[in-house]
Formats: structure tokens, sequence, C-alpha cells
């Protein structure tokens, strides 16, 4: 892994100096926020209807009000998001020249793609540190349970590496940002609708395959607490899965030009 | 210390660079020549790594290009042709970043860092954002990325292109100050250029390694003509000269080199040896001849001509053929 660290630094300079990723950072916050506040303030109004209604105060649960509706709507916010992020791994390399430098130099290919995938998903995890604030805020409002929060964001950090390596692969076939954006972006959405295929399955296996195939299934456990090693397995192999294409794509790079 | 052989690459169908092979001692300037399309940048691609050769082998200090690809990438600095740069960085930052990624230990990269920005001259500009740059400056940037850690071998291709007149001398004299201290090979489809910086020249033409010698070797061997450069004291007329010395064996073309008519250019035939017979015609008219000289061809005309042998060659076949 000669050079890794070279290239994960420049890959972190490159989104410091680059206007996009303030631009991403921005929308995130303001979505993000947007939604704790929607989930916290629908909770505020049945915890205060609760307070006239006992029955109502047992389902009273901030976990499943607050803490699952948020992780998962900023899913949906990551997967729009993500290509953004990916999208000049490769792509903007490629279109420069700078490609020649990193393949010229004593880095191995392997070091190239993981620096890469590793410098972005720092930048992701720097955006999820941003909604850390939201959590303080609900324990200061009132005992959130802290273990399924870790869960929750466990589950989103795995769900967007899978998103990122993905969008590291799109961005490795083609020289344009814009068409690598929306490839990544297609592919991730058909990764979440497939599980939909699933209701007009004919036969169970075929239903099993679409479900696990499904890359928000795998997330729903997580926002409930549950770590279950088959769907942390789902998103690694994920992972490893377009590392691999990324590898072989730049293989062919090497041969074709 | 470089050593091609055989070398073959094939886009798709479509064969960039057909059995090139050559080689390049320690220390030498060599410059590989030839027009746009010829496979140039192909075959440097495959000496620095950047891609396998579909055939044929490339060695570097006796590493394979291919096997031991990341020893041997350890020994070039590679400029390539569209000059790589980040250009969101400051100079110094991507010098940095080029250090660390050659693997410089920590300790020597202050110092790398100061000799290649003096050794290029961009003292002025190494705090600045490179996207800022002019291209002359670019360039530099780029050889000096190349020039890091310094390599024993430098390959740059087409250093020169797209500067102006004055950035181009400064950049040959920069590539000049290299010989020595590093192996070089330079590619370049402008003759003066090559001849000016390289012991050594490479003509690649279509694919194929069509020559390699010397910058003054080459114009002596390809010379099939040789030319003559005559000036006399009186003007004459065309058909006086023409029927004066035009009869003489071997001399094969007369043009007035002005319009006074005191200046000849005469085309001969270089195994014949018409010179002595054309002096002495001359005096006998009472011309007054001033002077008789030879001229060279310039190695842009032997390059025209390799490069045209070669194109005319081609229908030969196919008629034949047909
Ligand atoms: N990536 C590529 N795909 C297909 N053909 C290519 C590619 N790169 C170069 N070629 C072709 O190979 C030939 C040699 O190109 P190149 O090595 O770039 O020439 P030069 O550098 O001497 O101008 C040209 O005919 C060019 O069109
Ligand atoms: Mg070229």
């Amino acid at each position: 892994m000669k050079g890794f660290w070279a290239v994960y630094k420049k890959e972190l300079y490159s989104f410091w100096s680059s206007p996009i990723f303030y631009v991403i950072a921005f929308v995130f916050f303001i979505l993000s926020g947007y939604f704790f506040y929607s989930s916290l303030a629908y909770y505020s109004m049945v915890s205060f209807q609760a307070s006239q209604n006992p029955f109502l105060a047992q389902q009273l649960n901030l976990t499943s009000m607050v803490i699952r509706p948020f992780f998962l709507d900023l899913s949906v916010v990551l997967l729009l998001l993500s290509p953004l992020l990916t999208m000049k791994l490769f792509a903007e390399e490629r279109k420069s020249g700078t490609i020649e430098l990193l393949l010229t130099y004593p880095i191995s290919d392997a070091a190239t793609v993981w620096a890469k995938f590793c410098g972005v998903l720092t930048i992701f995890c720097l955006l999820m540190l941003g909604t850390l604030p939201s959590m303080m805020l609900l324990e200061y409002l009132s005992k959130p349970n802290w273990s399924v929060i870790a869960a929750c964001y466990g589950g989103l950090i795995l769900m967007g590496a899978a998103f990122l390596s993905l969008g590291l692969f799109t961005s490795s076939l083609t020289q344009n940002q814009i068409i690598a954006a929306t490839l990544s972006f297609g592919a991730l959405l058909g990764f979440w609708i497939i599980s939909w295929m699933k209701s007009i399955a004919q036969n169970y296996t075929a239903r099993k395959v679409f479900e696990y195939l499904s890359i928000t299934q795998h997330l729903d456990p997580f926002t409930k607490g549950l770590l279950d090693t088959r769907h942390i397995i789902y998103y690694i192999l994920f992972i490893a899965f377009f590392i691999f294409l990324t590898r072989r794509r730049i293989d062919s790079y090497r041969w074709y030009g | 210390m470089i050593e091609a052989v055989g070398l073959t690459k094939f886009y798709g169908d479509i064969p960039a660079i057909q059995n090139v092979t050559f080689s390049v001692d320690k220390g030498e300037v060599v410059g590989f020549l030839g027009p746009n399309g010829a496979g140039k940048s192909t075959t440097i691609k495959i000496l620095t790594c950047f891609m396998p050769p579909t055939s044929g082998t490339a060695k570097i200090d006796g590493l394979d290009c291919f096997e031991d690809s990341l020893k041997v990438r350890q020994k070039i600095g590679y400029l390539p042709e569209t000059v790589p740069l980040y250009t969101e960085m400051t100079v110094k930052r991507f010098l940095q970043f080029c250090a660390k990624a050659k693997g410089i230990n920590a300790k020597s990269t202050k110092k790398e860092i100061e000799r290649v920005i003096s050794e290029c001259g961009l003292e002025n500009v190494s705090g600045r954002i490179i996207g800022h740059l002019s291209k002359g400056y670019r360039q530099r940037v780029g050889l000096a990325q190349a020039l890091i850690g310094s390599p024993p071998v430098i390959i740059l291709d087409e250093p020169t292109i797209g500067l102006d007149p004055a950035q181009i001398v400064e950049m040959r004299s920069l590539i000049k100050s290299l010989a020595g201290q590093h192996t070089v090979f330079l590619s370049s489809h402008i003759l003066p250029e090559v001849a000016q910086t390289c012991n050594r020249v490479v003509i690649i033409n279509k694919g194929e390694v069509v020559a390699t010698d010397t910058p003054e070797g080459l114009t002596r061997q390809l010379q099939k003509t040789k030319r003559i450069r005559l000036l006399l004291n009186n003007p004459v007329k065309s058909q006086e000269i023409e029927s004066a010395i035009g009869t003489i064996p071997g001399v094969k073309l007369i043009t007035p080199d002005n319009q006074e008519g005191r200046s000849w250019i005469i085309e001969t035939d270089a195994s014949l040896e018409p010179r002595p017979e054309i002096a002495e015609r001359i005096v006998n008219k009472k011309w007054g001849i001033l002077e008789m000289k030879s001229i060279d061809l310039s190695l842009e005309e032997v390059f025209m001509q390799l490069v045209t042998d070669e194109e005319t060659e081609i229908p030969e076949p196919e008629e034949s053929a047909a």
C-alpha cells in the first residue's frame, strides 16, 4: 500500500479546496436539520396529547418516533448527495490528465483506489459528525437510548460506504462528472427500489433475493438498535464488490487508454 | 538504461506502434522524433509503466516495466504530454504531494523541493495556485515534478509544446542542464529542438522506427543530393549559367538564390562529384567566382525525406497486390 497516505491526504485537500464540498455540506445540514425538527415537533405534539391520554403515553417512544425516522430520512438525503461526493474521484483525474501521474508514480493501484475510497469516506463521516449536535439536543430534552443511536450511526456509515463504493466505480467509468453522478444515482436508486420487486416476485427464493439485494432493507435493523452480522456482511460484500470492479476498471484503463 | 525490444501496441485492431526497438545508454540525451500520431506518446506510456505493451518488452535499468512496475516507476521522472497538475493546489503543496507519493523520506523532502524549485526557476511562484500560472510556468512545475527525488531516468513527452519562443528556449536550456546526471529521453515533433538538445535521435513514423543516429550522422547518411551555393561577382542570366554548367554529369538542378543573378543554388548528385568541373568552367567564363560552398541539408529536410519516403512507398505494394 505504498503511497496510500499521500493520495489520501491529497483527496482530503481536494475536497477542502472545492466549493462542491461546501455546497453539499450546506444542503445536507439544512435538510437534516429540517428532518430532525419535524420528527421532534411531531414527538412533542404527541407527548402533549399524551399528557391527557394515558393510553397514548404508553406508546410514546423517543427511539421509534424521533431517532428511527430521522436516520431513515437521512438515508434518503445521502442517496441523493453521495453521488455528488464521489463523482469527481476518478473522472476529474482523467479529465485533467493527473491520472497519468497517479498511475506512473510508485503507488500501487490498490493504494490509489483505497486512498480515494477512504478519503471520501472520511468526508462522509465528517458530515455525519455534523448531525451529532441534534442527538445532543435529545440528551438535553429527554433520555435517548445511546446504544440505539450508536447502532444507527454504524448502520448509516456502512450504508454510506456502500453508496460511496458504487460512486467510486461509476466515477472510474467516464471523464464526465455529470455522467458519473447520474450513473451512480441511477444505480443506487435501483438498489433502493429493487425491494419493490419482492411484492410481485413469483416464488419464495426470488422474493428473498430481491429483499437481500435491496440496500435499504439492511439499514432498517440498525435503526432499531439491532446489530446483525448478516446485514453488516451485506454492506461489506457490497463495498468489496465495487472496489474490485473499480480495480478491474483501472486495469482496463491501463490496457486500452 | 532504457531498452525497448519489439514493442507493439494495438488500440483495438489498430496498431499504434509496431516492433519499436531502440536503446538509450546511461547519461545520454536522446530525442524521439516523429510527426503527430506517429506513436511517440504510446511508446512513452509503455516505458513509464502507464500501459503494458501488446507484445515486446521494455526495460529500465535492467528491470522489466511490466513485471517490476513499481520498482521501475521509482527510477523514472515523467512529464506527460498534457501536463498533469492539481490546479487547485499551490506549487509548493503540489510538489509536497509528489515527493510524498514518490516515497521520498520526510526529512529530505524540504531540501528536495527547494532544489527542484530553484532548478526550474519557480522561486517567485512557489506560493501561488497552479491554476493561476501561465502555461510556461505550468510546464516548469510539470518538469519540477518529474525531477523531484532525482530519478536516474527522465522521460519528457513533448516538453515544449504550446510554449512561446522565449519559453521554448528556456525549456531547452533546462533540459540541456539535465544531461550528464540523468538519462533523458524526450519526444518531439519539432526538429531543431531535438537537434539542439540531443546526442542521438530515434525517428519514428507511422508506428515504426525509421532511423536512429546522431543528428549529424543522420544528415550525412541521408543526403542523397548535395547542394552547392555559388556566389559570383558578375550577374549572369539563367540561360547562360544553364548552358555553361548544366551539361556536366551530376548536376541536377540550378536555381537562382536571388533576383540579381549573382547567387545560385546547384543541386548535385554527390556520388558523381561534379564540383571540380563546375569550378573550372566558371573560371573559364570569367564570371568572377567569389564563393562555392556546399550546404548541408537541414535536419528538417532529412526528416521530411524520411517521412515522405515512407509515404510514397506505401501505395506500391497495394498496386502490385491489385
Ligand atoms: N487511447 C487511444 N485509443 C485509440 N487510438 C489511440 C489512442 N491513443 C492513441 N491512439 C492512436 O495511436 C496512434 C499513435 O498515437 P500517439 O502515440 O499519441 O502519437 P504521438 O504522440 O506520436 O502524436 C495515433 O494514430 C492515435 O490516433
Ligand atoms: Mg503525443
